[in-house]
């Protein structure tokens, strides 16, 4: 089969995968060390300015926000960051200047609550360049190729569309069937950012609820933040292993930060701060109200604690943590851990 | 006369949408309108609707209206709680029959846009992108697009962007790119009526006119020509037991009050 599409996406992340076997024989530890630190030596230490970000989570759902927040506080530039459907992460990350690329399967959007103000004033402005369009289950493949160390995966997807042709991926003939099928090549972001519910001082993480794409971005990432809403014992996570969703030995930096998700959802714990985000919403529609959004949630607060006195403190995060809870028979977040 | 309407637009549409959707079939949502019309199905004459959300969500029999399709919601009494790759993988594997997209805009082959209006290097506007639409419309038996406002803007000759494919440029086009067989657009429910695609041609066809609608408005609403059949039907109003159950799905109008 002659190959009529011209691909004018660029590919982002990609690394040879004996290039990338190297690498992590050569810089990620075995056994189990004390990885607890702070998140501001973690983002200074991990995420220098260029780097290819990715935020674990969807949507405003489970977003590493303690992280996010200190991006913007470091003032990183360059960043390249993967439009998994990133919301609310992307819009801070974008406002706050730190962005300069996006490859864009979901981006610049915030679903029901309508179009990004912020986002799509950088893209139509030139400040901010797509590099490539792909789909949800396109990207997700990306990883699961990189998680796996193959060169790429095949998807029935995407095929025949826009979507392809302004992609990183390719087509061939399917040597069985004789199909033309596309081929995702793996990405390996430089460095992935979760907030998780638990996990221990090595990195044993487990998550309550959807994966969403986790599973995959956390074994395709080269470096791993994790924040978490507690540091557990080891023991903990040894009494239940089959929950351990990210292994320790994908993991970088540990840190525990109760509500860090905020003001996006925790699921099971805690909910949407639906006022905050409406109030980013509004600010953002003009660049002198995201500054002043940023001076007075980011810069004048030193750290992510005193950015969640300043949205209401214990009575605010108490009251989320009921919305979340007064929908009858939602799972406690603890079923089966004990 | 100064009586409320008994419904409202979107209203009507939800409950169309609804009936297309049969107890025992397995439906890929988004947020919105879809996820509305899969719930007033789910607690109407389909019970046994499998609901699948994109971010892993499995069978939830969903309590109040979810704003993002990650949201606890999404699982709330589900049959799993799972990932993307789970849910991508069932429906490129045939699981899933039926997918409820959205649009920006549409050509006459079903074919879908929402990535960018104007030219892809300087969009006049940017939009989100294909998100998990692409997937949906690659991957599911039947996919059906709500549209809510059909125009000659909406409804074009030549789309900016295919984000999704429809039935890209006619017969056996989706084979030949490599798509799953046998898939495609099935419906497209708009303000106006409900189109299925001619199975000879795969172009955009009128089955179903809302009440009150004309012929003449609908292929007003288009720029390329819609085909129309010697036999239309109507849709029929909502009932009072489905407006009462919108409500309760929807009680702030999130949704149903645009």
């Amino acid at each position: 089969m002659s190959n009529p599409v011209e691909f004018s996406g660029e590919l982002i992340g990609w690394h040879d995968p004996d290039e990338n076997r190297q690498w992590v024989r050569e810089n990620k530890p075995r056994q189990l060390v004390d990885k607890r630190t702070q998140v501001a030596d973690a983002i200074r230490k991990y995420v220098p300015d260029g780097s290819l970000i990715a935020m674990g989570g969807f949507g405003h759902i489970r977003i590493p926000m303690a992280l996010i927040y200190e991006l913007v506080r470091q003032r990183k530039r360059d960043l390249t960051v993967i439009g998994k459907t990133a919301v609310h992460d992307i819009d801070i990350l974008i406002g706050g200047g730190c962005v300069s690329r996006v490859e864009v399967a979901y981006a610049f959007g915030h679903e029901l609550r309508g179009l990004s103000p912020c986002g799509r004033r950088a893209v139509e402005s030139g400040q901010v360049k797509v590099t490539g369009e792909i789909s949800n289950a396109g990207f997700q493949w990306r990883f699961l190729a990189a998680a796996m160390g193959v060169p790429f995966m095949p998807v029935r997807s995407m095929l025949g569309t826009d979507t392809l042709q302004h992609s990183s991926a390719r087509v061939i003939e399917d040597p069985w069937s004789g199909k033309p099928i596309c081929l995702v090549p793996a990405c390996y972001p430089d460095v992935a950012l979760f907030h998780v519910h638990r996990c221990d001082q090595y990195g044993n993480a487990q998550i309550d609820g959807i994966m969403v794409e986790d599973f995959e971005l956390a074994r395709a990432a080269r470096r791993l933040i994790i924040t978490t809403e507690e540091i557990v014992d080891h023991e903990e996570i040894q009494r239940q292993p089959w929950r351990t969703v990210i292994p320790f030995y994908l993991v970088d930096a540990v840190i525990e930060v109760p509500f860090g998700a905020h003001p996006t959802e925790m699921p099971v714990t805690y909910y949407f701060d639906e006022e905050h985000i409406a109030h980013w919403l509004e600010v953002s529609k003009t660049s002198q109200g995201t500054s002043k959004y940023f001076e007075e949630y980011v810069f004048s607060v030193p750290d992510f604690d005193a950015y969640l006195e300043k949205v209401g403190g214990l009575r605010r995060l108490t009251h989320l943590k009921q919305v979340m809870k007064l929908q009858p028979d939602l799972p406690s977040s603890r079923d089966g851990a004990s | 006369m100064t009586d409320e309407p008994r419904y409202n637009l979107t209203e009507l549409l939800a409950c169309v949408a609804a009936s297309l959707l049969e107890n025992g079939c397995s439906v890929f949502v988004g947020t919105g309108l879809p996820l509305v019309a899969g719930m007033l199905a789910q607690r109407t004459h389909a019970p046994g609707l499998l609901i699948i959300f994109e971010a892993g969500g499995i069978g939830p029999q969903v309590p109040a209206l979810p704003i993002s399709v990650g949201d606890s919601r999404t699982y709330y009494k589900a049959s799993a709680a799972s990932s993307m790759h789970d849910v991508m993988s069932a429906s490129q594997a045939g699981y899933v029959d039926y997918g409820f997209l959205g649009g920006a805009a549409m050509d006459c082959y079903g074919n879908v846009n929402t990535t960018v209006i104007g030219d892809w290097n300087h969009p006049k506007a940017r939009l989100p992108g294909s998100g998990g639409a692409n997937d949906v419309g690659s991957f599911c038996w039947r996919t059906i697009y709500l549209m809510r406002q059909q125009s000659p803007r909406t409804f074009v000759k030549k789309l900016d962007f295919v984000t999704t494919p429809g039935y890209l440029t006619g017969p056996g086009a989706r084979e030949r790119a490599g798509l799953p067989a046998g898939n495609g657009p099935y419906r497209v429910i708009t303000q106006l009526g409900v189109y299925g695609f001619d199975p000879a041609s795969k172009r955009l066809q009128l089955l179903v006119l809302h009440p009150g609608v004309t012929v003449q408005q609908v292929q007003d609403a288009s720029e390329f020509e819609i085909l129309i059949p010697d036999k239309i039907g109507l849709s029929p109003e909502p009932t009072v037991e489905q407006v009462r159950i919108l409500r309760e799905i929807d009680p702030r109008g999130l949704v149903i009050g645009k």
